[in-house]
């Protein structure tokens, strides 16, 4: 049988994860490098009509997984569920997009299947005849090429923004649809998870701003958030941070950006003192224009700014803030 | 409860990293601290300790120098800690080193344990869910807050985008902890002082190595990333880098 790469899609509460779509675009820059061919899985507890949509795109191949055990979700039914099924048809390369849910169940699934996940890259390469997984590391100070010294199936996770979601191939014909029932026996399950629920209103929705100021460690303390502030009002921004900033209360947690917090695109996003930590990067590299204020010069947000002052904030912010308000004044 | 907590000597946050002679791994002669997400991890141990009673047991794998994230460890108030010394253990991936762990506790018992939600060196985020795996127990991931319940503990999971779930797990079982879920505290002179009385167990590799096997990914090569942006870099003295600044925002990006 030729190799076969599976994209398994992930969808939460009747909406696909917007990472799936960029999961699968990365399963089709594969498929064409490689020649292996593409197929992709939907698992859930009635998953039929996502795959109806899935097989809308360029894959030869849909399946849907099913079980009333699967959902809602828990690791233990997602990892029997694709250990049944990917046991029986050997895909060469598992992809799946990094999200909380996929980092919840691959390390195991791979675990068990005695195989490992190459985790969060954000490309590939074919060097030479082999294929390589490139990742973050140190906080994305460093970047890997990794390779796979174990048998197929091999897993790997997509980090979110690592490849064009709108870029996905449509298919010339719907690709057909296998309905795959899983088998869960109801013992196996020993989470008992709960309703999935929002901690209080978002009172901001930074996704709307038009310029946001966001800070990080680099701000040293409290009463220095202030400071920031005062940039945001001159620039007519909101406010925004980091997650250690959020974690230390300084700010509001609905003023988090990043993986666990807020995903915004504005058109400026000034950068004090944050050093650009993967799980932040994520959530803000959309942005129009990006300014980044930070004393390291290596620190990695500097690789996705626009605009880089290599300095203290506390140096550079005062001034800035007379400076808008004249050119505020003077508009 | 009798809890363990697994812990990582990573670089300094603004440490300067520079590649090793092949390229495959960073030159150590830099200066480290405890992963963030593990003193959090950790924390949340002790506290769990203080409420319900019982043992906080840490662990780490690495050189001697890592014995420095234990004695910090026993210092705030863990009771013993075991130490995996041995500088191969640095290169192992997330599947030998939990491999490593689960072969170093095999003879303990415990409700729980814990590793922060991931590293801030590889950022592998897989080695508790693989520990969980090879113990045969349950695990959830990124836990913001831990309650003990009649059967069990109820865990809240953070998920993505501000939205949380609670989960109801039986014992024993792993978690991965999320930073932020309480406030660190600080290792006493006291503390401090008592810690060099307290228990430390060193593995050595030998004892260790039957479980362990050739490592199932391979760094390649490692390496500074390319910039994806043309980025322009604005110097000089504060006052000036402020004007210049603005008229850029003014001009260029337009939003002035």
């Amino acid at each position: 049988m030729a190799d076969t790469i599976l994209v398994v899609v992930e969808q939460r509460e009747g909406k696909f994860n917007r990472v799936s779509w960029e999961t699968l675009t990365a399963g089709q820059a594969l498929a064409a490098d490689t020649g292996w061919a593409l197929e992709a899985a939907v698992v859930g507890g009635r998953v039929e009509s996502f795959a109806g949509e899935v097989a809308g795109k360029k894959v030869s191949k849909v399946y849907a997984i099913e079980s009333a055990n699967l959902e809602p979700y828990t690791p233990d039914a997602f990892v029997a569920a694709l250990k049944q099924f990917l046991s029986s048809r050997l895909p060469k390369l598992v992809l799946m997009p990094h999200t909380y849910q996929v980092r919840d169940f691959v390390p195991k699934l791979a675990t068990a299947m005695g195989r490992t996940a190459i985790s969060d890259c954000i490309g590939y390469k074919k060097d030479g005849g082999k294929l390589v997984f490139t990742r973050q590391m140190f906080q994305g100070k460093l970047a890997a090429d990794v390779s796979f010294t174990c048998d197929a199936p091999w897993f790997v996770t997509v980090q979110n923004g690592a490849f064009r979601g709108d870029k996905v191939e449509a298919g010339a014909s719907a690709a057909p649809v296998e309905m795959v029932k899983s088998e869960i026996p109801d013992g196996i399950i020993r989470n008992k998870p709960q309703e999935v629920f929002k901690e209080a209103k978002q009172a901001v929705d930074l996704t709307q701003a038009e310029i946001i100021v966001a800070v990080g460690r680099g701000i040293k303390e409290q009463k220095n958030i202030d400071l920031a502030k005062q940039l945001a009002d001159a620039i007519g921004g909101e406010i925004a941070a980091s997650r250690p900033i959020c974690d230390s209360g300084w700010l509001p947690m609905d003023r988090q950006i990043g993986s666990s917090g807020q995903t915004v695109a504005p058109k400026l996003y000034l950068a004090l003192g944050i050093s650009g930590a993967i799980q932040h990067i994520v959530g803000m590299k959309g942005s129009r224009t990006i300014v980044a204020v930070n004393k390291d010069s290596a620190a990695p947000i500097f690789e996705i700014a626009d605009y880089a002052v290599v300095g203290n904030l506390f140096d550079i912010v005062p001034p800035l803030i007379e400076e808008v308000k004249k050119a505020k004044a003077g508009a | 409860m009798k809890i363990l907590v697994c812990m990582k000597q990573v670089p300094q946050k603004d440490a300067p990293l520079e590649l090793n002679e092949t390229g495959t791994w960073i030159r150590e002669d830099v200066s480290y601290e405890v992963n963030e997400p593990d003193a959090y991890a950790l924390e949340e141990a002790l506290r769990q300790k203080e409420k319900h009673g019982g043992e906080v047991v840490v662990i780490t794998a690495g050189p001697a120098r890592a014995a420095q994230v234990l004695r910090e460890a026993l210092a705030k108030g863990a009771d013993r800690a075991i130490h995996l010394e041995d500088h191969a253990f640095v290169g192992l991936d997330p599947f030998n080193t939990a491999q490593a762990f689960f072969a170093a506790i095999k003879d303990e018992k415990f409700d729980l344990i814990f590793t922060g939600l991931q590293s801030d060196d590889y950022g592998y985020a897989q080695t508790g869910v693989i520990l969980a795996e090879l113990l045969g127990w349950p695990h959830a991931t990124i836990i913001m807050q831990i309650e003990k319940s009649d059967s069990g503990i109820r865990v809240k999971r953070e998920l993505e985008a501000g939205y949380f779930q609670f989960v109801d797990i039986p014992l024993p079982a792993v978690l991965t902890i999320q930073s932020g879920i309480n406030k660190l505290r600080y290792a006493t002179l006291i503390g401090i002082k008592q810690a060099k009385n307290k228990p430390l167990r060193k593995v050595i590799m030998p004892e260790v190595q039957s479980a362990i096997g050739g490592n199932l990914q391979k760094i390649e090569r490692l390496y500074v990333p390319q910039k994806a942006k043309n980025t322009e870099i604005i110097e000089g003295p504060p006052g000036e880098v402020a004007k210049k600044l603005v008229d850029k925002l003014r001009n260029e990006v337009r939003v002035l």
